[in-house]
């Protein structure tokens, strides 16, 4: 099962994956598998209310149970129960409550952590968690952003009292657009709260490394290097002493891209107790613990002249943050500040954002975090405007979208999109569509008053990539860099290793940066071994979110490699006897010029370099070499992405007919890894549309906890695909790629919406809450009658 | 209460002593080591730990491991036959059925249990026949692409 590519054309071809052997044979490392000797099995005793006040903790009944061997509430813990890192204070005066381990006074969400159990097998664990007694007094919850701020049940943070943790505010001058307008149209979207719900739950185990300070974490994390530099704050443990380990991690979709309690919990109880600790999450546990995406009420204005030019854009967010701020939670939803003018040309454009505390699971980033949100209001504001105007909404696209020879473009947001081609994308997308056919049939089947009838869906999407050029991130007020290291060293067998930061859950980092150094160095594809997650083996990284690995990780890896070719030509030229200048290097081999039968091999190369009997004068041994790159701006992949919806106006059933996208990732190290990553972005944006939301009761009650009561989608539930790409290489990273992880994810979910409400648009209805169930459509569609 | 059971796993006995609520799924991962199998949720929804049972499909999280006793198990551990991938394996491959690899164990013996049943099915049939097995990474496009490859490798014959 193994294919041997020729070297120079690795980079850009369908390989099919490395990592998929052992996946395939169970040959796997969950961080749940890691079973070491005198393991402690923590449980966790969770709030079952949304908001009151605790006191009275009693752990003796669960202490007296068999098999256990200690517990802990906040009282106990005392200085070890750390408080979870928020990373990005978006402005000044942001309100930054304490998130401890274990709550202290009160619990604020249904899932808050109150007391600890670990005992020796973990469903002794679970078992004693029945025995601990705590005293609630139950407070009013806050559920409702609008009401939390204009009048609030309660404050979720006294040092909020409306619940207020920050405004945010970013360009302006839309009055005077909006003067000059003949049309403003006006729309509130909800962009609903929906559950990351990776397949792998989250486990962590943490252990003593016997002689050594050292302590090793074993995490189901994104971020293992991030993890490390935050555990080492919140503990104090010293970084240099902390190794944390991503082993094999099943999906992560942005809610492992954080430093959680659990983490914290688990490090702290191993270093008190001098034994491994392990904790691995439930489903239902993840529901209410794990952090939620999405959430924003968005209060859309869209000014336009009469003939479709459009002169400016307000938008007036509240974004829930949940009942405390983590690594990202206030700045997720500016994440899509800048995207909210999409790929349209404007005078004005006015983002305020708001964001609010709520007695809910807290929010984080989730695929796409704020570009879905951004996407789906300007995507569909869109659609109601050419409505208002009588125009096609096609038509009022062109009439508004950067066209491919203005670029690079900067926006009224004032980002600069280097490149992009949206008539290409779209004329692609259109044909395999049939978007003609398909707007005469709609016709037809209105003008026959068919119950089911027809709408048509349009996103033309583009987003920021590559997170990110770390000057911009610093006057954004995040902490932290984005840059990417690679380092690659070559064995003295002619084997390698590539080092990279970056910090894969499913992506194909192993094949795809294999072929990226493959085709750089000559090493065939399965001769290199990729290695990450691994703060121990892999000391320098960023990660992986945000699309930014191969957008940024990708850069570190080529700039790597054309640095070990410039170290190796030296060694080569002077084995070879002729000037370094004088060497030319193809396919893995070092020729002299004019004379092709004097070569060597980079494998011989690195021999030589290992035993460092024959190097010029101050070459070091070994040959490896490294880079860290901070790129130098964002990517921006674009795409169009069209939904043929038929929905049932007699029961509001709604179907997906057909999705056509043609997405612009720039270059492709690996079609057939891209288009997996576009196929599984579709479904959970699409999912987003029509099946998942995560609903609360008005007394912050999940109701839907559950894989039996959240939708996630089976396959009987989602059609095929049909996909395809235009190339436009980006500008401004060397590789021309990128980034697609989250492409999907963004552009679809504005696409089946647009299609739900063109389809019932007749009836009256200019919009449908999601997810579209049969009951919301139907009830929609009754509601615009009784209108 | 224990019991002492007796289950063929992947071609081989092992006896023991669990406890009356002791999953299989738990009996396999934490009772003989074959952590190949995972546990995805706890309502019986997502599938990840299918294994065969006396060669038909069974959520492992929803059999006590003593109703297993004297049956026997194959798990994704024990499907391909010494070097020789099992066709459910080489088709998922080929066709980028999986990213994660966390719900290809189930989905991959839910697969072989529905090829025994149906060995030519259409597209439907295959989405219908996975229905109790979730993915969140590949939107099923390729998974299902995968299960039509695999029925045209096993020649469409049971």
């Amino acid at each position: 099962m193994t294919e041997t590519i020729a070297t120079s054309t690795a980079f850009g071809r369908p390989i099919k994956r490395k990592e998929d052997a052992n996946l395939l044979h169970g040959r796997t490392n969950w961080t749940d598998n890691i079973q070491l000797p005198g393991t402690l099995h923590m449980a966790i005793l969770r709030s079952p209310m949304a908001h009151a006040q605790i006191s009275n903790i009693d752990l003796s009944g669960a202490l007296a149970m068999p098999n256990v061997v200690a517990a802990y509430s906040a009282a106990e813990l005392g200085d070890l129960n750390g408080g979870v890192p928020c990373v990005w204070p978006v402005t000044d005066d942001i309100v930054m409550p304490p998130f401890p381990a274990l709550a202290t006074d009160k619990v604020r969400h249904v899932g808050d952590c109150i007391a600890v159990v670990l005992a020796t097998n973990a469903a002794s664990a679970e078992d004693a968690l029945a025995s601990i007694d705590v005293d609630y007094a139950p407070l009013p919850a806050v559920v409702n952003m609008e009401q939390a701020i204009n009048n609030p049940p309660a404050a979720v943070h006294d040092a909020a009292p409306n619940n207020t943790c920050y405004v945010y505010n970013l360009g302006g001058g839309y009055d005077e657009a909006a003067a000059k307008a003949d049309v403003i149209v006006k729309r509130r979207f909800i962009n609903q709260r929906v559950i990351p719900a990776f397949m792998e739950p989250r486990a962590v185990v943490a252990a003593p490394m016997g002689m050594s300070d050292e302590i090793t974490l074993w995490s189901s994390t994104q971020v293992p290097h991030i993890l490390r530099v935050l555990l080492a704050l919140v503990t104090g443990i010293p970084e240099n002493n902390l190794r944390v380990i991503a082993p094999d991690v099943g999906g992560g979709f942005g809610g492992k891209l954080t430093c959680t309690r659990e983490e914290i919990l688990v490090t702290q109880l191993a270093r008190k107790l001098g034994r491994p600790v392990k904790w691995t999450e439930t489903r239902s546990e993840d529901m209410v613990a794990t952090h939620h995406g999405r959430d924003q009420i968005q209060d859309i204005e869209l000014a336009a002249t009469k003939d479709g030019k459009f002169l400016g854009l307000k938008v007036t967010l509240l974004a829930d943050m949940g009942a405390y701020l983590q690594i990202i939670t206030p700045g997720t939803p500016l994440l899509g500040m800048f995207m909210f003018p999409g790929i349209y040309k404007m005078d004005a454009y006015a983002f305020q954002c708001t964001g609010v505390f709520t007695n809910k699971t807290p929010t984080d980033a989730y695929r796409g975090a704020g570009r879905p949100e951004a996407t789906y209001a300007i995507e569909r504001i869109v659609d109601e405007m050419a409505a208002e105007l009588g125009m096609e909404p096609m038509e009022l696209r062109k009439k508004n979208w950067i066209t491919h020879e203005e670029f690079p473009f900067t926006t009224v947001a004032g980002l600069t999109y280097d490149t992009g081609n949206y008539e290409a994308a779209t004329a692609k997308a259109m044909d395999l569509f049939g978007y003609d056919e398909l707007r005469a049939e709609q016709k037809r089947r209105r003008d026959a008053g068919d119950p089911v009838q027809l709408g048509l869906g349009i996103s033309t999407f583009t987003e920021m990539c590559g997170l990110a050029p770390s000057r911009t991130l610093g006057a954004l007020k995040y902490v932290a860099g984005g840059w990417e290291h690679c380092t690659i060293r070559l064995l003295p067998t002619g084997k390698c290793e590539l080092i990279t930061g970056t910090s894969p859950h499913g992506q194909g980092h192993e094949t795809a940066w294999s072929q990226i150094a493959s085709s750089i160095l000559g090493i065939p594809v399965e001769d290199i071994e990729v290695v990450h997650g691994d703060t121990g083996r892999a000391p320098y990284g960023m990660d992986t979110y945000g699309s930014r690995s191969l957008a940024v990780g990708g850069q570190a890896i080529k700039v790597a490699a054309d640095r070990l070719v410039e170290k190796a030509r030296l060694i080569a030229a002077h084995q070879l006897e002729c000037a370094p200048g004088d060497v030319e290097f193809r396919e893995g081999v070092f020729y002299v010029k004019g004379d092709p039968d004097k070569s060597q091999a980079l494998g011989a190369v690195a021999f030589e370099a290992f035993t460092a009997h024959n190097l010029p004068d101050g070459v070091e041994p070994t040959l490896q070499a490294e880079s860290t790159v901070d790129p130098q701006d964002f990517s921006y992949p674009h795409g169009t992405h069209l939904a043929a919806m038929e929905v049932d106006t007699e029961t509001g059933k709604v179907t997906l007919r057909k999705y056509v996208c043609v997405d612009d990732v720039g270059n492709q190290v690996n079609p057939m890894i891209v288009e997996g990553q576009v196929h599984g972005g579709l479904a959970q944006g699409i999912a987003q549309a029509m099946y998942e939301g995560a609903v609360y009761d008005e007394d912050g009650n999940l109701m839907t906890a559950s894989l039996a009561d959240y939708t996630l989608p089976s396959a009987a539930d989602l059609p095929s695909f049909i996909t395809s790409t235009t190339t436009t290489p980006s500008t401004t990273h060397p590789l021309g790629t990128k980034g697609v992880g989250e492409a999907g994810a963004i552009a679809s979910t504005p696409a089946i919406m647009n299609g739900i409400v063109d389809a019932i648009r007749h009836l009256g209805v200019n919009d449908v809450l999601m997810p579209a169930t049969p009951q919301t459509v139907w009830r929609t569609i009754q509601s615009a009658k009784g209108a | 209460m224990e019991h002492h059971i007796s289950v063929t796993v992947d071609g081989t006995v092992y006896s023991g002593a669990v406890e009356s609520r002791t999953l299989l799924v738990h009996w396999l991962r934490e009772g003989i080591g074959k952590v190949g199998t995972v546990v995805g949720c706890d309502t019986s929804n997502c599938g990840a730990c299918t294994v065969l049972l006396d060669g038909r499909s069974v959520k492992s999280c929803s059999v006590l491991a003593v109703q297993a006793d004297g049956a026997a198990v194959t798990t994704i551990q024990g499907l391909a036959s010494g070097d020789e991938w099992h066709p459910v394996q080489v088709a998922f491959k080929e066709c980028h059925g999986l990213q994660c690899g966390y719900c290809t164990p189930g989905m991959v013996m839910a697969t072989v249990d529905l090829l025994s049943e149906n060995p030519n099915p259409t597209e439907e049939e295959i989405r219908e026949g996975l229905e109790g097995n979730l993915c969140r990474c590949t939107g099923y496009h390729n998974i299902v692409k995968s299960v039509a490859h695999a029925a045209s490798l096993m020649g469409g014959t049971k």
